[in-house]
């Protein structure tokens, strides 16, 4: 069969196993995106906090998930939430090893390990805020939403996509290590592919072929709103 | 009923303020009366921006009153806390009552300059937006920067952009403006066009409080002269009187210093 055939939407082609993979990919990254997102906020807020606590847990969390490999966080929530599920699946009735839902397990884990990297993103973008011009908006009787929304969202985003855009292609690659627990996604179907087929290079080129799409089209949204976002700031000459 | 004409803009009894063990004011009175231009001079530390900030509660006062138009602000104090403003909202009025002009103008940079004008008139005051896009427009034309209402802070002069501020602070209507060293970030060259636009609002009867080096205009525009030193009043009065006869030698030595 050529490349052609393999890859096509024929009766005996995985064109349509190749894309709806991609979808799934797209799918968990973005979920645990944004899953990640609200982390990474809630941990930013946590690290500016007045209490002490607050911080210390803050700290732990960004720097214990950026220190250990994704991979074994995904093994810990998959084998993690399958023991809890297998041990209330026993009280009514059911027998052995239940396995954790993948897409849920899978997104969770990208969202606690990108909410880690989100968090240093956040606060750093917080910690860049030019402080005057909050001030100029404290003297010009801003209440503290309005002050948020209309000048602290718009000048923390300038700061913040770049970063964000970086932490995107991280969760893009990140959730290949998803294959490990059965989620079809590119990787996996790309396994299941070659070895059905036993031409595991055009499964695998084709792979990167479709990560690199989209990162490639992920990373011009990420320039178009980086663009929006810097309106009003001067290139260094 | 008060006399609302004999209300003073602002009115400031016995501020203190400390940062920590460090009190930086000691009791601070002072009121400024409609139409009052009162320059605040003092070397650096002696507590200026500290008492102009005590008047929108950008600083809280550990003791003493502030009142704006004659209502005064309330706030609450805990012993062994910080004291606080007991009512978010009514300082947001009364802040948008103060309009206040920085030494770095704080231009708020994601916007355009005629965004900057707008944004407090229309998401503080509420007011309409066609009519504040006009009357924005017209005060940046006042200020010589018309043409330049669709750029960024940062693509403007220092001059102009301490212009727009200026221009951003009567976009409020505001009854007392509060200027703190307007021009002290400003090369030399580009003084003259801030101080220049000072000196008409001054000739309107605006009422004024400006922390400023500029001893000639101070000189000149002011009405009122006070002089701060180390957190207190040490001198006080119409500037012709106490730059020619000054009662203190700690002011004394202060204009004869390089000034
Ligand atoms: N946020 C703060 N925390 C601690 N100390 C402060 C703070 N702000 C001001 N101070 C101290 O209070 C004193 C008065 O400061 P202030 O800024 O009012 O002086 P100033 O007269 O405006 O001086 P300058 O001419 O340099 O602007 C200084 O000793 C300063 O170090
Ligand atoms: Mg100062």
């Amino acid at each position: 069969m050529d490349y052609l055939q393999l890859m096509g939407f024929g009766p005996n082609g995985w064109g349509y196993g190749m894309l709806a993979a991609t979808g799934m990919t797209v799918a968990v990254a973005l979920c645990g995106y944004l899953i990640g997102s609200v982390l990474g906020s809630l941990g930013a807020a946590a690290a500016f906090s007045r209490f002490m606590p607050l911080r210390a847990i803050a700290g732990f969390y960004t720097t214990v998930l950026r220190g250990i490999p994704d991979l074994l966080v995904i093994y810990l929530f998959y084998f993690g939430s399958s023991s809890v599920i297998s041990a209330v699946g026993a009280l009514f009735g059911a027998e052995g090893f239940v396995g954790a839902p993948a897409f849920l397990t899978g997104a969770m884990a990208i969202g606690v390990v990108s909410g880690a990297y989100q968090m240093q993103v956040f606060r750093g973008a917080v910690l860049a805020l030019p402080k005057g011009e909050i001030e100029a908006a404290r003297a010009y009787g801003m209440p503290s939403f309005l002050l948020f929304r209309r000048i602290i969202l718009p000048q923390a985003a300038r700061f913040a996509i770049p970063g964000m855009g970086n932490v995107w292609q991280l969760v893009l690659k990140e959730s290949a290590l998803i294959s490990v627990i059965g989620l079809v996604e590119i990787m996996r179907q790309s396994q299941i592919g070659a070895g059905s087929t036993r031409q595991p290079f055009s499964f695998y080129l084709t792979a990167g072929a479709l990560y690199l799409l989209i990162t490639f089209v992920s990373g011009r949204g990420f320039r178009l709103a980086e663009r929006r976002a810097m309106r009003g700031v001067r290139r260094a000459a | 009923m008060p006399d609302p004409a004999k209300t003073p803009a602002v009115q400031l009894s016995n501020i203190r303020k400390s940062y920590g063990e460090h009190e930086v004011l000691h009791g601070v009175s002072l009121t400024a009366n409609e139409g009052d231009v009162i320059s605040i001079l003092g070397s650096s530390g002696s507590g200026k921006s500290t008492l102009l900030r005590c008047i929108n509660m950008l600083e809280v006062p550990n003791a003493g009153s502030v009142s704006i138009h004659g209502e005064a602000i309330t706030l609450d104090q805990k012993p062994g806390q910080p004291p606080r403003a007991r009512d978010m909202r009514q300082v947001n009025r009364l802040r948008a009552k103060a309009a206040m002009v920085f030494q770095s103008f704080n231009l708020w940079s994601h916007l355009t300059i005629l965004e900057n004008l707008i944004e407090a008139p229309v998401y503080v005051l509420k007011r309409d937006r066609k009519e504040a896009i006009a009357e924005a427009e017209a005060l940046l034309a006042r200020v010589g920067i018309a043409e330049k209402r669709h750029a960024y802070p940062a693509h403007l002069s220092g001059g102009q952009q301490q212009r727009a501020a200026i221009a951003r602070a009567l976009a409020m209507h505001p009854s007392v403006m509060l200027f703190d060293e307007p021009t002290s970030a400003l090369d030399p060259e580009l003084v003259g066009e801030v101080l220049k636009v000072m000196r008409d609002l001054a000739a309107e009867g605006r009422t004024m409080l400006i922390v400023t080096h500029e001893m000639g205009f101070a000189r000149d525009v002011s009405t009122r002269t006070v002089f701060l030193h180390n957190g207190v009043i040490e001198e006080e009065g119409a500037p012709a009187e106490v730059f020619e006869n000054p009662r203190s030698d700690r002011f004394r030595q202060f204009i004869s210093r390089d000034h």
